[in-house]
């Protein structure tokens, strides 16, 4: 994911120093990978260099010193541009599930390479019903519904694939190994 | 006392085999999910254990009772009282508007009609659905049709309710919502629910889930998968 873009996006609503940025990323991205404090002063101090964004203002609040950064013409630029650019959709099938099942099914037998893919499906489940439990609970925010929406999707076509798989085992592995 | 059971359900139609022996405890409060492919036998067994269709063979209990022994008629009246049934598509009738529709199970039960209306008021109102009150099917959207009917199924406040793919006939969002509701009303009422489905991303609604593989249970796969820890209840 392109950090520096998304700092950028959540810099559009006003200037913000890298405590509030790290702050806005977890409550709009709830659920992805975590953003160390540190990342974000790298990648602000990246795009300042780039003049993407340029200091607006210190704010002393009885502790450090904390620059505020806003959006540049140039990073503003640079947003719309990221924004304006499609996604290539997969162009390349790389998963480390993917490939775990392919060696599975190249070096185990059919009865293991099975045992793998029901142990997989078994882990999706359960992480697709602590999802499902957590975007339907009352009161759940709409920036989680729509992260829980995301991983629902993915882990759902993952486990149709599993399914359609495991019903292929027999055939592919006798087909790999001949 | 278990709740509901199926003891060795066997059920065919003509030759061809449904149910090829499906033991099975449904316990009271919980939402279960039996899913597996197409053909698998789901659909017949969710229609066994409501007593709309009688096994050939096997035994499903009810608080003990075996009901597949039971006369149609009262079969027919533990599906009003105790059970309620939704479907795919909502099945409600052409004629009636929305509110005659969900009065229909309580005026059958004996309720008088302004009681009944009251009521199916009440669960409209509470599926969001209030407005189409006096609409008929035809002017309703699917969603619309489904919370219709899931108050329908709910109106009578059965213990167990019987959902065979209630989604399917939605788009994801109004199906999203239709489940979302059920589980929750279920959950505050206590209600049980089986919910049929060939979908993980329906099934994951559910506290566990029991998969069919050709007529029998799929022990070898998720079948009887037990409850999350620290799940729902």
């Amino acid at each position: 994911m392109s950090t520096s873009h998304v700092l950028l996006g959540l810099l559009a609503a006003g200037p913000r120093h890298g405590y509030e940025l790290k702050r806005a990323h977890d409550e709009r991205l709830p659920r992805a990978r975590p953003l160390a404090f540190g990342q974000v002063y790298a990648t602000l101090a990246r795009l300042h260099r780039d003049g993407l964004v340029a200091p607006a203002g210190q704010e002393r609040d009885g502790g450090p010193d904390r620059t505020a950064y806003a959006l540049t013409d140039d990073g503003r630029a640079a947003l719309d541009h990221w924004l304006g650019t499609v996604e290539p959709p997969m162009p390349y099938v790389t998963s480390t599930l993917f490939a775990k099942v392919v060696v599975a099914l190249l070096v185990a037998d059919a009865g293991q390479a099975r045992d793998c893919l029901i142990a997989q499906r078994r882990a999706h489940t359960q992480r697709l019903r602590e999802l499902t439990a957590l975007k339907t609970a009352p009161g759940a925010r709409l920036d989680e519904v729509i992260a829980a929406d995301f991983a629902i999707a993915h882990l759902d076509a993952d486990l149709r694939w599993l399914h359609t798989t495991l019903d292929r085992v027999a055939d592919w592995h006798r087909e790999v190994r001949s | 006392m278990t709740f509901l059971q199926a003891r060795g359900v066997v059920r065919a139609y003509g030759h061809t085999p449904a149910l090829r022996g499906v033991t099975l405890d449904v316990a009271e409060g919980e939402i279960l999910a039996v899913t597996g492919p197409s053909g698998c036998g789901k659909s017949t067994l969710l229609h066994c254990l409501a007593g709309i269709l009688r096994p050939d063979a096997g035994q499903v209990t009810w608080r003990g009772e075996r009901i597949d022994t039971w006369s149609e008629a009262a079969r027919s009246r533990l599906r009003r009282t105790e059970f309620g049934v939704l479907f795919q598509f909502g099945q409600l009738v052409a004629e009636l508007t929305a509110a005659e529709n969900v009065a229909l199970p309580l005026l059958l039960a004996g309720t008088g009609r302004r009681a009944a209306r009251t009521a199916a008021l009440a669960w409209l109102d509470r599926l969001g659905v209030a407005d189409v009150a006096d609409a008929r099917p035809g002017e309703m959207s699917g969603g619309q049709q489904q919370r219709c009917a899931m108050s329908r199924a709910l109106v009578t406040e059965p213990r167990v309710i019987f959902a065979d793919e209630p989604t399917g006939a939605l788009d994801t969002l109004a199906g999203e919502q239709v489940l979302t509701q059920l589980v929750r009303l279920a959950r505050e009422q206590r209600t049980t629910v089986v919910l049929v489905t060939h979908e993980p991303r329906i099934a994951a609604y559910a506290d566990r889930e029991v998969s069919l593989r050709d007529g029998m249970v799929d022990h070898t796969g998720l079948g009887l998968d037990p409850a999350l820890p620290g799940g729902s209840r």
